[in-house]
């Protein structure tokens, strides 16, 4: 077995328009960068993947990653807990215009179902939210004196994330805080898709170092060296280029 | 008024109150100015949203690592001991009652301990991070602000007006006049600026103040 693949336009060509994609990342930490500007390319080239449902932290910063796609019209709603960031105007204008729809998760809770949905889980109890507006309509419970309200999982078509290093089997390890949201999605979808920073053979991973294993990732893709988009946002950086 | 604290000194005194080995969640923005005062021989552990426990200080300009950072996305550094997890394991350690302290900014903060923190109404796109996760789990959930907004209306209320992040959670305001525990739904002034009379504080409070043994003066150093 090898999940290798040859190339990140390979590793995206499967995307349909409608799909759910989790997208891993806490603004630029972890985010995947090229898997992202693949799936803008293919779009581009051929009009799909569109209305597609974003899950993810944030709703991109500046016109890079998740910002390009919704810039690029590709995203018909995003689910997240905080879509603000240093420059969070491409969301902002298609949200007031109407444009894109979003449905507004508090962090731990976003986690929690993310979670839940890789692990077989339909439903949950969580203090989270309880007597707040976004847990309006929600089943609430309790338990040894304390209200809870119910939460669903989440589940995805796809996630693409970006790891440190993977060996051909799909174990992965992360760099830092940039796993933040990556091993639960990887759990969570039907397909994931991984970029990472260095490939490696079966056995080139420590075993006890493992974060996720294996058999939560259906696809490998190295990019070396890869982009931060905190660093293309400093360069004030558009995805595609903007013709000078 | 008789003058006031300046955050950092609202900060500082919120300081006073976190223990040796605590683990701290400190909100985005204000909040964040705490770990500047930890008293000396005293170590909190301080934990971030985003999978971080026992990260150091900001590094300097240039030296960021952009895979390192804190949930208000401002890089911070590695230290001895620093520990990384994913976001599930982030939150267990929050709601699971992990966390000895959570500080936090708050709108309104009503006598029953219900804060708001996260919306100002309908306007504009909703945002609501990790708010609502943070007031249920740590073992003390602490406000510090301003005692009245900038237009001088009071901020601890009988009842919150804007939206709510948690229904009776917050135990103890730090504020810039005074500090105030929340117990069985009642505002308890357990500290004042000595300068302000206690009628004046209770005029610039929206709930009634109640004591319960003496009031301490409110003493911060130059910060």
């Amino acid at each position: 077995m090898d999940k290798r693949i040859e190339n990140l336009a390979q590793a995206v060509a499967d995307i349909p328009d409608g799909a759910t994609v989790m997208i891993g990342g806490f603004g630029g930490s972890g985010a995947p960068i090229e898997l992202i500007h693949a799936l803008i390319d293919r779009y581009l080239a051929t009009g799909s993947p569109r209305t597609l449902t974003v899950i993810n932290n944030n709703a991109g910063n500046g016109h890079v990653g998740i910002a390009a796609m919704i810039e690029q019209g590709m995203v018909a709603k995003m689910v997240c807990s905080f879509p603000r960031s240093a420059d969070p105007r491409v969301f902002t204008e298609k949200y007031l215009a109407g444009e894109i729809e979003l449905e507004l998760v508090p962090q731990g809770t976003l986690a929690e179902r993310i979670r839940a949905g890789g692990a077989g889980i339909p439903a949950f109890y969580t203090p989270t939210g309880f007597g707040t507006d976004l847990a309006k309509g929600k089943p609430v419970a309790e338990f040894d004196g304390r209200s809870y309200v119910q939460e669903r999982w989440l589940k995805a078509d796809f996630a693409l994330i970006k790891a440190e290093t993977g060996d051909s089997l799909g174990n992965l390890t992360y760099r830092m805080a940039a796993r933040n949201f990556a091993p639960i999605m990887a759990m969570a979808a039907a397909r994931t898709i991984v970029q990472v920073s260095h490939a490696v053979a079966p056995g080139g991973i420590d075993p006890e170092a493992v974060v996720t294993p294996g058999i939560f990732v259906d696809a490998i893709v190295e990019v070396p060296n890869p982009a931060q988009e905190e660093d293309l946002n400093r360069a004030n950086a558009h995805y595609p280029e903007v013709a000078a | 008024m008789t003058g006031k604290l300046t955050n950092a000194q609202i900060a500082w005194r919120a300081a006073q109150d976190i223990h040796d080995g605590a683990y701290v969640n400190l909100g985005i923005g204000f909040p964040e100015m705490v770990a500047r005062f930890q008293p000396k021989g005293r170590q909190a552990i301080f934990h971030t949203e985003n999978g971080i426990l026992g990260f150091g200080e900001a590094p300097a300009p240039g030296q960021e690592d952009w895979d390192l950072i804190n949930a208000g996305k401002k890089a911070v550094t590695l230290k001895p001991g620093t520990a990384f997890f994913h976001h599930a394991d982030s939150f267990a350690m929050v709601r699971g009652g992990h966390l000895d302290v959570a500080i936090l900014g708050a709108y309104q903060v009503a006598q029953t301990g219900d804060l708001a923190n996260w919306s100002t109404g309908p306007k504009g796109v909703p945002a609501v991070g990790g708010a609502m996760d943070l007031v249920h789990g740590a073992k003390r959930v602490a406000v510090i602000t301003d005692h009245v907004t900038k237009d001088g209306k009071p901020k601890l209320l009988d009842r919150c007006t804007l939206p709510l992040t948690g229904v009776a959670c917050v135990t103890r305001v730090y504020t810039s006049l005074a500090v105030v525990d929340i117990v069985d739904g009642r505002f308890v002034l357990r500290e004042k600026l000595p300068s302000l009379s206690f009628e004046e504080l209770q005029s610039l409070t929206g709930a009634p103040l109640h004591l319960d043994g003496g009031v301490a003066d409110l003493t911060c150093p130059e910060v």
